[in-house]
């Protein structure tokens, strides 16, 4: 295999007095999910706010490798946009930002700004009504119908975003993220407040993502059903430093993982009781 | 079972609506006996010189009785007994038309009382009729609904747009109504602007008229001290009103809602300020006058064109009139406005419209999917200061004279207030409300300083009936469904 798609080696985060992640490093590969999970406040949220730029790490590489080329790019120097442009890791939020008074449509050509952008030249092209352009926003609005397809949004495509139900608003954001053709999809708790069955939509749409397009994931998420079923890699955090490594079936027989899930079993407390 | 009987016997029976209404009457009857008493009642008067009271007891009764049958109709209309209202309308009426009143307000009072009881009435009941019908509503009647409200934006636009046109022609058409005009499509003009900053890329810029001064007096210099015509001075004062927001934008564009506001507001302040006191380079105080007229093309308006030009009622074989003058320039203010319309309504459904509106509805979003935030606000910023910068040339070349008091911080709020009103980012309602907020201070302009007063109640009165604006639909840049984009 060649070089992984990222790398992370030694990040540290330090807020103030505060060490939020100490010294994580893993890697993730194309075309595999990779989970990160952990107990509330372990730092995963940080961890991908670190990839995506929104925070600029304290120690640390960061490098993402995108397959085919052998271009590297160290997200730790770029701008948190030129993340997405240029070094293609797209994301989701925890708590969902879509366009939400723009339609369904509109959020996934939003999400096509960049190559958009360049087909308009600038906008004067655009102005003009140039067929060049034309053409590329007909390409756009096909993408865009077929993320729609795909994630059985199709009928509702000229609603506003805000009035979609929260499933619904979930998978546009996945989609949405899809529409700027990445490398590697950042995804914050996708499945939260997701019933049984929007959740197992959603798993067939990330491994959808996962198969035909070679995309990597990276999965942050607390609903164990999810990853454990999707999940080729897992990440284990606890209190800002990775505790453990490896496959579902090893993370599921790891002491030290149980131990940071349901706690200390420790003599002292057995004789209390 | 027990302790349900035992309420249902001590609880006294419901009252009647009719017995609801008339306790709701009598109260109201009450209130106004309260206030009525020493406010009507009593009336002071002059006599010889030493004030003294009299008592008005009939009026006040007449008055009482009004109110109370008033009330009385409009609780039993709110509780479904129509017809006894429509009733006491039509008693309240004929007794204003019929009895002997002891002053003439009371009878006319009496007959609106009947009016608006009938009005209410037919509101109710065709708001009744709507609701039952919402009811059914059905995703069809939706669509319907929708492409009414889109053919009435349509028709009304079209309406307003042929109404310009032929206003010069039309016989009460002097020089005062042809001035009101130009300055509503300038307010139009500018609002339209600042809707792309405000309405679209939701940057609120508080300083907006700055960039309506730095075009206007680019204007004034460039044709007053270096000979350019209008229509090379048009577009140069354009590009640099243009220039002034990006090198103001790059800094502050960081800044969000608030903190924009205060910075933007600053730098109004600050041109105004140095335009006031840079006496060398912008006349301070006194302005620049005797700025060059426009003129048709090398066709000046004047009776008496000096040797060789031929002014341009000669031109065309016209009679001189002063009017010719207003004409061209309101024609020439329409063409301007609706370009910036048109370029308005078509780079919102380009990439870097969709961005900005993207941008005010979100900008951490906006970063995640690779827009360049500084970049986006950036163009919006210089595509409003230079439409800003359009009409101030325009402005620098109708009234032959500028100078700092027409830049102040009111005019800045005079254009916000035009693009709120209207809806933001709705491109009609910034029409309809820049009509309406020039208009209304024209039609007020007796009341002189209170005229200030009459425009803040009517803007107190939009903001409550319609929070969001005149016109505060948005409809989106691009259908799938229906096959192909709309337009606004």
């Amino acid at each position: 295999m060649s070089r992984p798609l990222l790398t992370v080696e030694h990040l540290t985060m330090r807020f103030g007095g505060l060490t939020a992640i100490n010294d994580v490093s893993f890697e993730a590969q194309a075309g595999h999910i990779t989970a990160v999970i952990g107990p509330n406040g372990a730092g995963k949220t940080t961890v991908f706010n670190c990839l995506t730029g929104f925070y600029k790490p304290t120690v640390g590489r960061l490098t993402l490798t995108r397959p085919g080329s052998d271009q590297s790019f160290l997200l730790e120097r770029l701008d948190d946009f030129r993340i997405t442009k240029t070094a293609g890791v797209a994301r989701t939020f925890q708590n969902i930002r879509l366009f939400t008074g723009m339609s369904v449509l509109e959020n996934l050509m939003v999400a096509q700004h960049n190559r958009l952008m360049r087909a308009s030249g600038y906008s004067l092209l655009g102005l003009a009504g140039w067929p060049s352009f034309r053409k590329a926003e007909a390409e756009a609005v096909e993408k865009a119908r077929f993320w729609l397809n795909r994630t059985g949004l199709i009928a509702r495509a000229d609603e506003p975003a805000g009035s979609l139900p929260y499933g619904d608003q979930r998978r546009l954001e996945i989609a949405r993220a899809m529409c700027t053709d990445p490398a590697l999809l950042c995804l914050d708790e996708p499945a939260a407040g997701l019933n049984p069955r929007e959740s197992a939509e959603l798993n067939a749409l990330l491994l959808m993502i996962r198969n035909d397009y070679g995309v990597g994931l990276l999965l942050i998420e607390h609903d164990m059903s999810v990853v454990m079923e999707i999940s080729d890699h897992i990440v284990v955090l606890d209190y800002g430093r990775k505790i453990a490594e490896g496959t579902p079936a090893q993370i599921k027989a790891n002491p030290d993982v149980i131990r940071a899930y349901l706690g200390e079993d420790d003599e002292a407390e057995g004789a209390v009781a | 079972m027990a302790v349900a009987d035992l309420n249902a016997a001590t609880r006294p029976a419901p009252a009647t609506p009719f017995q609801a209404a008339l306790k709701d009457a009598a109260l109201v009857a009450l209130v106004a006996m309260a206030l009525a008493g020493p406010i009507v009642g009593l009336q002071t008067v002059d006599r010889g010189g030493s004030l003294t009271v009299d008592a008005r007891f009939a009026e006040v009764a007449v008055g009482i009785v009004i109110v109370f049958f008033g009330r009385l109709g409009l609780a039993l209309s709110d509780r479904g007994l129509r017809l006894p209202s429509y009733g006491i309308a039509a008693g309240l009426a004929a007794a204003g038309f019929l009895l002997p009143w002891p002053t003439d307000l009371l009878g006319v009072l009496a007959i609106a009382a009947g009016a608006a009881l009938v009005i209410r009435g037919l509101a109710g009941q065709y708001g009744a009729h709507r609701q039952s019908k919402a009811a059914l509503a059905t995703e069809t009647d939706e669509e319907k609904a929708d492409r009414l409200r889109r053919l009435f934006t349509r028709g009304l636009g079209f309406l307003l747009l042929a109404a310009a046109v032929l206003l010069p022609m039309m016989p009460f058409a002097n020089s005062y109504i042809l001035d009101t005009a130009i300055r509503v499509l300038t307010y139009m003009m500018l609002a339209w602007g600042l809707n792309i900053v405000i309405g679209l890329a939701g940057l609120l810029d508080l300083g907006y008229v700055a960039f309506y001064a730095v075009g206007a007096y680019t204007y004034a210099l460039l044709s007053k001290d270096h000979g350019f015509g209008f229509w090379g001075a048009l577009p140069l004062s354009g590009l640099f009103a243009a220039s002034f927001g990006v090198l103001l934008g790059f800094p502050v564009l960081r800044l969000r809602g608030d903190y924009l506001a205060i910075v933007t507001l600053g730098f109004g302040e600050i041109i105004r300020i140095v335009l006031l006191n840079w006496t060398n380079f912008s006349g301070g105080p006194n302005g620049i006058g005797s700025i060059p007229r426009l003129t048709f093309f090398g066709h000046p308006f004047v009776r008496n064109a000096p040797e060789g030009v031929v002014p341009f009622h000669q031109l065309f074989g016209l009679d001189f009139s002063p009017l010719h003058r207003s004409i061209f320039f309101f024609y020439l203010i329409l063409v301007l406005a609706l370009v910036v319309n048109v370029f308005t309504i078509r780079i919102r459904r380009l990439p870097v419209g969709r961005a900005w509106e993207a941008l005010r509805e979100d900008e951490i979003a906006c970063r995640a999917l690779g827009i360049n935030p500084t970049n986006t606000k950036l163009t919006a910023f210089a595509i409003g200061a230079m439409f800003a910068g359009f009409a101030g040339s325009f402005f620098a070349t109708t009234q032959s004279f500028v100078s700092p008091e027409s830049f102040t911080f009111l005019e800045s709020a005079m254009i916000l207030a035009i693009v709120v009103l209207g809806g933001m980012g709705s491109q009609l309602g910034v029409a309809l409300a820049a009509i309406l907020v020039i208009g209304l201070t024209e039609a007020f302009r007796g009341l002189a300083e209170y005229r200030m007063l009459v425009f803040g109640l009517g803007m107190v009165l939009i903001m409550i009936w319609r929070p969001r604006g005149l016109l505060s639909h948005r409809d989106p840049t691009i259908l799938i469904n229906s096959g192909k984009g709309v337009r606004p």
